[in-house]
């Protein structure tokens, strides 16, 4: 499996998702730094991205927009904060509504590291201002609807808990 | 079973502070059944009535939970709606990443020379 780890922290409102591929760090870094690589992985297939304009420079920013299904666009941008080639990354993320409001904006710092050669990780932190901003940045996402089974209750409140504690049945 | 609707929504900024601490945690995981009011919810608890009531409070202001009136007594219920709007959240951005790194994969899996357009030469520094 690719991914190697996943963390989430509720309580930073920070999502970290770890990686490794069996590719060398250029390689890795193509995938962010060409937009045409970056496009073809960063919208899902329903809504492919398009880079319109593409600097990958501190102080620059980076314009898309992602198709729907029914050719509605949705405008994007990051800032880009930090840059140290082919290791770090730290964006800026802001997409907007179908109508051209913005949304609310989410942080992504990426590591790129080699664990041997011809093998690299690639972490990736992304970090929310809210918990609004987490879900206005769902909301062009696959929504699958609020209500989930109450059995999920478990999962939610035994992470992090002592295990001393009893648990209600399902 | 689905959670109704009618709750009121949780205060996204209070959520997570408010799930940040084990006994808050542990309240939430008792209160799910709606048996105990704050009295009997505090004898779980090596702490005083008024710490434990302090911890309900937390709660409830993030919309966690409520008190419910049955007959006399006032019960503690949790408001899974929120617990679970809270966690979807990280969940389904966890399935964002990982559908971009299984696409990233498939990409470093092409020969060099499908990728290598000129739109990609002329981008690169």
């Amino acid at each position: 499996m690719t991914v190697t780890a996943v963390r989430k922290d509720p309580q930073r409102l920070t999502l970290t998702v770890e990686a490794e591929f069996d590719a060398s760090v250029e390689r890795i870094w193509q995938l962010w730094a060409d937009p045409r690589q970056l496009e073809r992985w960063w919208g899902p297939p329903t809504y492919p991205a398009t880079f319109t304009k593409y600097d990958l420079a501190p102080g620059s920013r980076v314009e898309y927009h992602m198709t729907g299904p029914s050719g509605e666009k949705y405008h994007g941008h990051f800032d880009v904060l930090e840059v140290e080639r082919a290791h770090r990354l730290l964006l800026r993320d802001s997409c907007a509504n179908a109508d051209g409001t913005p949304r609310p904006t989410n942080t992504i710092r990426v590591g790129i590291a080699e664990v041997v050669a011809g093998r690299t990780r690639m972490s990736i932190e992304v970090m929310f201002s809210s918990t609004e901003a987490m879900e206005q940045a769902l909301a062009t996402g696959t929504d699958e609807g609020l209500r989930q089974a109450v059995s999920q209750i478990d999962a939610i409140l035994t992470e992090e808990t002592s295990p001393a504690r009893r648990q209600p049945g399902p | 079973m689905v959670v109704s609707v009618q709750i009121a929504p949780p205060d996204f900024d209070r959520v997570f502070p408010a799930l940040a601490d084990h006994t808050r945690r542990d309240i939430l995981r008792r209160a799910i059944s709606a048996e105990e009011g704050v009295l009997e919810l505090a004898r779980h608890y090596p702490m005083s009535f008024a710490a434990v009531q302090k911890h309900v409070a937390v709660l409830e202001r993030a919309g966690l939970v409520t008190k419910q009136r049955i007959g006399r007594r006032k019960v503690v219920r949790t408001n899974l709606e929120a617990l679970l709007v809270a966690r979807r959240l990280l969940d389904q951005y966890e399935e964002l990443w990982r559908a971009r790194i299984d696409r990233m994969n498939q990409l470093i899996a092409e020969p060099a020379g499908a990728i290598d357009t000129v739109e990609a030469t002329e981008s690169k520094r």
